[in-house]
């Protein structure tokens, strides 16, 4: 099984690396978003945990669109008729991309200084621990849409749809404890609240929930979604036609 | 035996893909699919290489059943698909590899397995082109080469030549023999070219889900009494009504031509013309083919690209 898995990340890496358009892509809208809307309100520290994981999720889940291609040109088909494991097939697809996610957002981290925040040695690996965590849920968001989308236009109409509210409602734009009641309870629900929440506290900035409970429901979301993603690829039979 | 496929049925909603369907393959065998759009034969490859499980009946490789022990299965046969399978953006030797893992062939092994199936296949001084670059013919090769990494008892090909030319589908059955000849795999081929079901140990013909027609090539077209007489009439039906009434041999006419099989089918054709005056267009005769034995049995001339 390990071996399909690290032979499906390896190949996630190389195709990645061929595509160097991709490399460049996914980080520097958010860094501009970053700069400009930090420069407007002259605070740098305020946007940058919400920004760091805006360019996480969208190169996570976009890392999955090549879930797609690989349908259409055939390559899962050699995969899904040889005895790898299908969860093999699933961790692969979802670490390799999760990896690139992974370190595209790293190139904030060089920002780091220009915010004024100093978390320290203890707060820096806590970041890179808790966007590992995002670049994992989001990855699998992305290869469920993946899986189940007829082609890459369809996908980016749903992705759209879902990410940015999910991101609008995390406490990156706003902070959670100066929000309506009812937005509130939308923002409990969103998982990509408690990432922030995460980011936020290793960060240094007060954050609204505990460390505890959301790491807990990070985890929770993210072995849910890998279940998901088990089952259907378990009863697939589309993706091999 | 590698292959035993018993009774089979499959069914798409209302439509019967698979109609109580039969076959079994030993060692060394290479069989053939033939059939029209909608036969049965993709269907019957999905499940062959545990794709879809059938609905009733039993699928056999190796002695292990593709609904209970697909892993099984799998480890023991390799497919090449119609359209490629390999990553664009990976040399072939990249390709291999990647897929050697998921065949859980790892370090030394996996490197000599790769190497071995590309320098049987002849592909072994292009190993560092990306999948993205190579010709029809060279893919096809890179996709067998692929295929046959776990060495397979049973190869399950369909259509594996689409898109190449003459010189590349030489090249590629003399590869399938060549495999027969050191390995002793047994291989099922769906094709839609009748010059290349001619290297087929044995045939099975498909329409509608059913088996219409099976056995060797030669066998096949002794189906087929005699030669071949096409005849191209003004008024086929009227042409045929009036034969009928005067020859006592099989004829009948498929799309539009008048068939007829007879013996000593040259001593026939002046009497044809004769009977027919002013109507014939055009007359000729041939010794049968395996198009002919199609025609015969399924009353199609030509055998779409996919089924």
């Amino acid at each position: 099984m390990m071996l399909a898995t690290v032979a499906l990340a390896k190949r996630e890496l190389i195709k990645f690396w061929r595509e160097k358009a991709r490399v460049a892509g996914f980080a520097a809208a958010p860094l501009l978003f970053w700069f400009v809307v930090s420069a407007g309100f002259n605070d740098f520290a305020r946007f940058y945990g919400g920004s760091i994981a805006l360019a996480l999720m969208f190169s996570a889940v976009f890392s999955n669109m090549t879930l797609i291609d690989d349908r259409k040109e055939g390559f899962l088909a050699g995969v899904m008729v040889s005895p790898a494991p299908r969860s093999a097939i699933v961790l692969g697809k979802v670490g390799g991309a999760a990896m690139l996610a992974w370190l595209q957002s790293l190139v904030f981290l060089f920002f780091l200084p220009l915010t004024g925040l100093v978390p320290g040695f203890f707060g820096v690996l806590g970041c890179l621990v808790v966007l590992a965590l995002i670049s994992l849920l989001f990855t699998l968001v992305g290869f469920l849409c993946a899986w189940k989308m007829p082609s890459t236009q369809a996908f980016h109409g749903v992705v759209n749809m879902l990410l940015l509210p999910m991101w609008m409602l995390s406490g990156s734009l706003f902070r959670f404890s100066e929000a309506h009641p009812w937005m509130q309870i939308a923002m409990r629900l969103n998982p990509m609240t408690y990432a922030i929440s995460l980011l936020n506290t290793c960060l240094g900035i007060e954050a609204p929930f505990a460390t505890g409970l959301s790491l807990a429901v990070l985890l929770g979301w993210t072995i849910a979604l890998f279940g998901i993603a088990m089952v259907w690829v378990e009863k697939s039979t589309h993706a091999a036609a | 035996m590698i292959l035993a496929v018993e009774s089979v049925t499959h069914r798409y909603g209302p439509l019967v893909a698979l109609d109580d369907f039969t076959m079994h393959l030993n060692r060394r065998e290479i069989v053939g699919l033939l059939g029209p759009n909608g036969s049965g034969k993709s269907t019957l490859l999905r499940l062959l290489s545990t794709m879809v499980k059938a609905q009733t009946g039993r699928v056999e490789v190796c002695g292990f059943d593709a609904a209970k022990h697909a892993q099984a299965v799998r480890s023991r046969i390799g497919v090449v698909f119609q359209t490629a399978t390999l990553d664009k953006l990976l040399t072939i030797e990249e390709n291999l590899l990647a897929c050697g893992c998921f065949y859980g062939l790892s370090g030394r092994t996996l490197q000599e397995r790769v190497k071995s199936a590309m320098q049987q296949l002849g592909i072994y001084d292009r190993r560092d082109e990306l999948g993205k670059a190579l010709s029809g013919g060279l893919q096809r090769r890179s996709e067998i080469a692929r295929a046959l990494l776990h060495e397979p008892q049973l190869l399950i090909l369909d259509e594996p030549t689409t898109g190449l030319d003459p010189v590349a589908r030489e090249d590629f059955w003399k590869a399938i023999e060549g495999l027969r000849e050191k390995k002793s795999t047994a291989i099922v081929v769906s094709t839609h070219l009748f010059e290349e079901a001619e290297r087929c140990d044995s045939l099975i013909l498909l329409d509608k889900g059913l088996r219409v027609a099976e056995g060797t090539p030669g066998e096949l077209k002794a189906m087929i009494g005699g030669q071949v007489i096409e005849l191209k009439a003004r008024d086929a039906e009227a042409a045929l009504e009036t034969l009928k009434q005067q020859f006592e041999v099989q004829m009948r006419i498929v799309e539009g031509v008048i068939w007829v099989e007879a013996n000593e089918a040259h001593r026939l054709i002046p009497r044809l013309v004769d009977a027919l005056p002013g109507e014939v267009l055009s007359i000729g005769l041939h010794e049968p083919t395996l198009g002919d034995v199609f025609r015969k049995v399924t009353g199609k001339t030509a055998v779409a690209v996919s089924a």
